[in-house]
């Protein structure tokens, strides 16, 4: 089955025209077809247009066009919060109505650059709100591995999908945790690069000093390979910072003989479940065997991050989400003045979550609450960026579990808010920090069998140890290799 | 830090956001539990601490002042919910 494949298996069988491009695309429409019924990873896709650009592709491939373009004839599906030129985008909210994007994000372009077939809107939890999935407005999305349980979000679409073998590496955006942790429940690869590595030109902004767009892949190798596809400075986008962009995938060289790997003593929480736990221990025993060296480090500031981020989070965002007034774009309900459209259109626009997130940004911005929260918090964030910057003079890499449970039920937690924030509290710090992440398969619990992710935390635009360190592991693990039935 | 209960009304007004008085009991309630978390943030002395924005390592990014092309004028349109004459049409703003 063509679409069970990885990234660099796939490739090499186009390459040497074992299968085409055509073939793959059909096996992903396929499985759509036979699963996503269930698992609801797709808000919608255009299926004739994704098989014409693979037409394009086989015809690419036919003249041996493959040594240019690295993602030639490679399915990748993309999270609803990404401008893909004449696709619809809607942030799986309401308030963009029928929004057509009239460009392409600078991912976008760089992936249809190299080839890929982008194709596929995946759900979401509403303009990336979320750690489930059940903030979407087009329905919950579903684990591939437990039908009654979340698949974590907000880019839960992007990793059920991949889980599911509906597309063969998918995009999602990371503000809080939002790539690692679906990734972890979900059982695929997730990453979210150094904040400035990606161009976010044509992402939908949640929290701008903290989103950062990220690959979803079957493996390590297919992760290094989207990264470096996707990196490098943009003229458009004044934060992605001008680093040499290096070749990840030569980074995989399998040793990790000498790095020093840390153990942070402040995520070892109450909250933290056993069979995480245990898993995350055998993670680290498997490091020592692979010649790393585990040193105990500190993150003294890890208890304020979630505090830290719903104030800085919610504040950016309620400044970024004023753009949605029903003026330019999207949904509209009209009103006698301008002020009484946009407060209509925006009270029957928006879901629950994301009206929440708004008042809580605007109160923590409005005057007379600015320095109280906005500032402390920034304050606050300097600390937890400090620790990581300590902590990394000490170790190459930080270990961690990606989330404190595996996947839970479906409105388990949607009831209580603060309960859900507080399941990010392994990813947050991350994106505080501007630091890259990823999340890896690490085990799975017994009963019911859901899947555990392994974190991995590096220095600033450390992507190429984070990833050599993360295949080592892999390699040496059978955890990715296991398909979730369907 | 300021006490932990939102004018959930008032707040509301500045987001241009309209609610049912059944959304405002709820969020109310909702955000004085989530307020009352954020409080732990009271026990950090920041007196001597500098805030951080964002983590990039770059100041005053600039680009050449040069004339560029950029959406046409019909792309711009296309999503608008109402539109006449190459404008956006909006409620009258003026008397």
């Amino acid at each position: 089955m063509l679409n069970q494949l990885t990234l660099s298996e796939l490739t090499a069988k186009l390459a040497n025209r074992e299968v085409s491009a055509r073939a793959a695309m059909q096996a992903c429409l396929d499985q759509i077809a036979r699963v996503d019924g269930k698992i609801h990873a797709f808000i919608s896709y255009d299926a004739t247009d994704a098989l014409a650009q693979a037409d394009v592709a086989d015809r690419e491939l036919a003249q041996g066009g493959r040594t240019a373009r690295c993602l030639l004839g490679v399915p990748v599906a993309v999270k609803d919060v990404l401008c893909v030129k004449n696709q619809p985008l809607n942030c799986a909210s309401k308030i963009l109505g029928n929004f057509i994007s009239p460009y392409d994000a600078t991912v976008i372009e760089k992936l249809k650059a190299a080839g890929a077939i982008v194709f596929g809107r995946l759900n979401m939890d509403e303009f990336a709100m979320g750690s489930s999935t059940e903030n979407s407005a087009f329905g919950t999305t579903k684990n591939p591995w437990d039908l009654t349980r979340i698949p974590g979000g907000s880019s839960g679409g992007s990793a059920a999908a991949v889980a599911a073998d509906e597309c063969i590496a998918s995009l999602g955006s990371d503000t809080g945790g939002s790539i690692r942790q679906p990734a972890a429940l979900c059982g695929c690869v997730g990453l979210k690069p150094t904040y400035g590595r990606i161009s976010r030109y044509g992402l939908v902004a949640f929290a701008s000093s903290l989103d950062q767009i990220g690959p979803f892949t079957k493996d390590v190798r297919d992760a290094a390979t989207l990264l470096g596809v996707m990196s490098g400075v943009d003229p458009r986008d004044s934060t992605s910072v001008p680093q040499p962009v290096p070749d990840y995938a030569a980074a995989l060289t399998g040793d990790i003989k000498g790095l020093k790997l840390g153990l942070p003593k402040e995520y070892m929480i109450g909250g933290l479940d056993a069979e995480v736990k245990a898993a995350v221990d055998a993670a680290v025993k498997k490091f020592t065997g692979l010649g790393a060296e585990i040193v105990e480090i500190s993150l003294p500031h890890t208890d304020y991050a979630v505090a830290t981020y719903y104030i800085i989070a919610t504040a950016e965002a309620s400044a970024n989400l004023a753009r949605f007034d029903g003026i330019r774009y999207g949904a509209r309900v009209d009103g006698a003045d301008p002020i009484e459209l946009y407060s209509k259109t925006r009270g029957a626009g928006f879901g629950p979550e994301v009206k929440r997130r708004i008042i809580l940004g605007t109160y923590v911005l409005s005057s007379g609450y600015h320095d109280a929260y906005y500032l402390h918090a920034q304050k606050v964030r300097t600390l937890i960026r400090h620790d990581f910057l300590q902590a990394f003079e000490q170790c190459d890499a930080i270990v961690t579990p990606t989330t404190p449970t595996a996947a839970f039920k479906i409105g388990e937690k949607s009831a209580d808010p603060l309960q859900m924030y507080l399941s990010d509290i392994f990813t947050i710090s991350c994106n505080l920090a501007g630091i890259p992440g990823i999340s890896v398969p690490c085990g799975f619990t017994k009963n019911p069998r859901l899947p555990v992710g392994l974190q991995l935390l590096g220095r600033p635009f450390g992507e190429e140890s984070l990833l050599k360190i993360a295949h080592a592991y892999e390699q040496a693990t059978p955890w990715h290799k296991e398909k979730a039935a369907i | 830090m300021a006490s932990a209960e939102i004018d959930v009304k008032y707040v509301a007004h500045l987001a241009r956001l309209a609610l049912t008085p059944a959304e405002e009991k709820q969020l109310g309630a909702q955000l004085g539990n989530i307020l009352g978390y954020i409080e732990k943030l009271r026990e950090l002395d920041v007196s001597r601490v500098e805030p951080t924005a964002h983590a990039v390592p770059l100041v005053n990014v600039t680009r050449a002042d040069e004339i560029r092309s950029s959406l046409s004028h019909a792309d711009a349109l296309r999503n608008a919910p109402k539109q006449g004459g190459g404008l956006f049409v909006v409620p009258k703003i003026v008397e």
